[in-house]
């Protein structure tokens, strides 16, 4: 057992970008286990995505055909049956949104210790190490699991993707799916967040966060948007909270923006958010607490009361 | 119908913080009940408001002091509490994913609901993971990452739902009763707790329950996690920081934003 399984995630027909990074997660584990890496990928147009995931570092690509969406209960089932085909010391799984509704499952089932969403990992004999952040990003931590197999989430962006193609060879795994166990149905998708304003056309977007309190100060960051002749977004809470249209909305469930200037205030920088925002050209964060995490992104800071700066920074512009 | 609502205390750090080995100390830590439980409380009470629900039952593995949290819960309007503790799980940095679902397996067998609702994610362990372990431990079915619950379908058996994805899609699932779901902020518009609800959470019932009482010997609950190190993340950026109070801080930022051509009309 030094074999490493890593399963990829699709969507409406594209594979996305955490598949090409669980390869390249994947194979840094191989390489220190001295064992393959195996990749599967189920459901789906699996010939076209097959094809895409031989890339370089990959033995194998197993295939695995059933039907054409993700199902949770279709999955838990195969990762299953995969993982005791290829029996794998670990299994590597995405921490996206469909990862959040299998792979603890997966886990479960196989009675196997779960690490869910690491940053980062090494491997030494049968430990284990694992980097995951707590307390929203507040600190770092590593932790040692010791057991022959274990099943691992990865963090999205944390992996650079592997974009090389290699000469994996490709396999079709035939999984014996019960369809009796399968009590969920996908019956569409919907698109939500359209209207008016596209904050991924902006400039200039001033983003505020939960650091503005209470929906009447608001207005605050509207003059200043007014004043700097941007464009109002936000970050979730706002959004939840009714305060903002979902189409104010940046990050992982909402929108990816790069504009020129981005001014974060009253934002943490929490890692949904930020998946949101890192490309944008110039970051600004104004934000009282000097160990926020959207200051290892920002390229300029205040660490003072937004209170305050927000009216100086409209005075400057009047 | 029967709901359970799993809550569970959570820590956050203050501004300033320090680290003693692989914990935080109690005196940077502030306790709340955590935000998509907050939701998931919200869910349920909204269920029992609309005749759909008959009884909604919060559930907390927790020390006592989680009690005041877990109170929040009752004076939301869950109707009583269990909460589970032991000395086993005393002193443990992290209680992981398999610990957790060990424990509240067993509660859920007990309890016998028709739906469970959990939140997506702890804020401060973030495993993400507790909800959908646990259904799959039971043999229920579950859904996660849940943003909308169309309430009259649970009464049929099927529960329909919406999971939120990345990117603004999401999700329509019908999923099988019973079932956990993890809830995702959004959901609804969590009340705040009245004074009438204060004052009657008072008198609920909040059963505090051992692992012997559960039937579970400390093995079943062994940590498998080892916390080997505690720090503060590295910053990768360099950021330049304008200091000198807010108004000269302000004119600095102005003063960069007019050089990116910003406000320039
Ligand atoms: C599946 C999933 C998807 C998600 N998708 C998204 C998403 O698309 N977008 C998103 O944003 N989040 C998303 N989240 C939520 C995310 O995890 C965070 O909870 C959220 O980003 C926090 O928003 P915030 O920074 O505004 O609030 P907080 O984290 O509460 O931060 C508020 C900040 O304001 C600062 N502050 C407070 N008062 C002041 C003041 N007077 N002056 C200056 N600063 C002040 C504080 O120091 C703090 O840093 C998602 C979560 C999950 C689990
Ligand atoms: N100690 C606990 N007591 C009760 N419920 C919990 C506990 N830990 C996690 N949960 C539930 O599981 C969800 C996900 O937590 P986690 O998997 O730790 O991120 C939380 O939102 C809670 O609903």
């Amino acid at each position: 057992m030094t074999d490493v399984l890593a399963i990829a995630d699709h969507r409406r027909g594209e594979l996305r970008d955490i598949s090409f990074e669980l390869v390249t997660a994947g194979r840094e584990l191989a390489d220190e286990t001295g064992g393959d890496l195996h990749v599967a990928v189920i459901s789906g147009d699996t010939e076209r995505f097959g094809e895409q995931l031989q890339l370089d570092g990959v033995d194998t690509v197993h295939t695995v055909d059933n039907g054409e969406e993700f199902n949770h209960d279709v999955y838990a089932q195969v990762v299953t049956q995969l993982f005791d085909a290829v029996a794998p010391q670990f299994l590597l799984m995405p921490n996206s949104v469909n990862g959040l509704d299998y792979a603890p499952a997966v886990a479960n089932r196989l009675d196997l210790t779960y690490v869910s969403d690491v940053v980062d990992i090494g491997v030494d004999g049968s430990t284990l190490t694992a980097t995951r952040e707590m307390y929203s990003g507040k600190v770092e931590t590593t932790t040692a699991v010791e057991a022959d197999q274990v099943a691992v989430s990865i963090r999205g962006a944390e992996w650079p993707g592997t974009e090389d193609t290699g000469d994996a060879a490709v396999e079709t795994f035939e999984a014996d799916v019960d369809e009796s166990a399968v009590r969920s149905t996908v019956t569409g998708f919907e698109e939500v967040g359209g209207g008016d304003v596209d904050i991924s056309e902006a400039d200039v977007l001033v983003s505020i966060g939960r650091g503005i309190e209470e929906e009447e100060n608001l207005d605050l960051v509207r003059d200043l948007a007014d004043a700097l002749d941007a464009t109002l977004s936000s970050s979730r809470p706002i959004v939840d909270a009714g305060w903002l249209p979902k189409n104010r909305q940046v990050g992982q469930s909402g929108k990816v923006v790069t504009p020129d200037v981005y001014i974060a205030i009253g934002i943490s920088g929490a890692v949904q958010h930020v998946a949101g925002m890192k490309g944008s050209d110039t970051i600004v964060a104004i934000n009282t607490d000097p160990n926020a995490p959207i200051y290892d992104i920002a390229d300029y800071g205040i660490v003072d009361d937004l209170f305050d700066v927000v009216p100086a920074l409209i005075e400057e512009f009047e | 119908m029967k709901v359970l609502v799993t809550v569970k205390e959570v820590a956050a750090v203050e501004d300033e913080f320090q680290i003693a080995g692989t914990s935080i100390d109690e005196t940077y830590l502030e306790y709340d009940l955590n935000e998509w439980d907050d939701y998931a409380v919200e869910e349920a009470v909204q269920l029992q408001e609309a005749g759909i629900a008959d009884e909604v039952v919060a559930v907390t593995i927790g020390p006592e002091r989680s009690e005041e949290t877990i109170r929040m819960a009752l004076a939301k309007g869950a109707d009583r509490a269990v909460r589970i503790w032991d000395d086993a799980l005393e002193g443990a940095d992290l209680l992981d994913v398999g610990a957790k679902t060990a424990i509240l397996e067993k509660v859920v067998e007990e309890e016998d609901p028709d739906l469970v609702l959990s939140g997506v994610q702890a804020d401060d362990d973030g495993f993400g993971a507790t909800g959908v372990s646990l259904a799959d431990a039971l043999g229920y079915e579950w859904a996660a990452v849940v943003n909308h619950l169309e309430q009259d379908s649970v009464e049929s058996g099927t529960a329909s739902i919406r999971r939120e994805l990345e990117g603004g899609v999401e999700e329509l699932t019908d999923v099988e009763l019973p079932a956990v779901l993890t809830i995702q902020t959004g959901i609804n518009e969590p009340r705040y707790a009245s004074l009438r609800g204060i004052r009657q959470a008072q008198r609920k019932e909040i059963a505090p329950k051992t692992l012997d009482d559960l039937g579970l010997d400390a093995a079943a609950v062994e940590n498998e996690l080892t916390l080997t190190d505690m720090y503060e993340p590295e910053t990768e950026s360099d950021a330049t920081y304008f200091e000198g109070g807010p108004d000269e801080a302000a004119g600095q930022l102005a003063d960069l934003l007019r050089e990116k051509g910003v406000g320039a009309q």
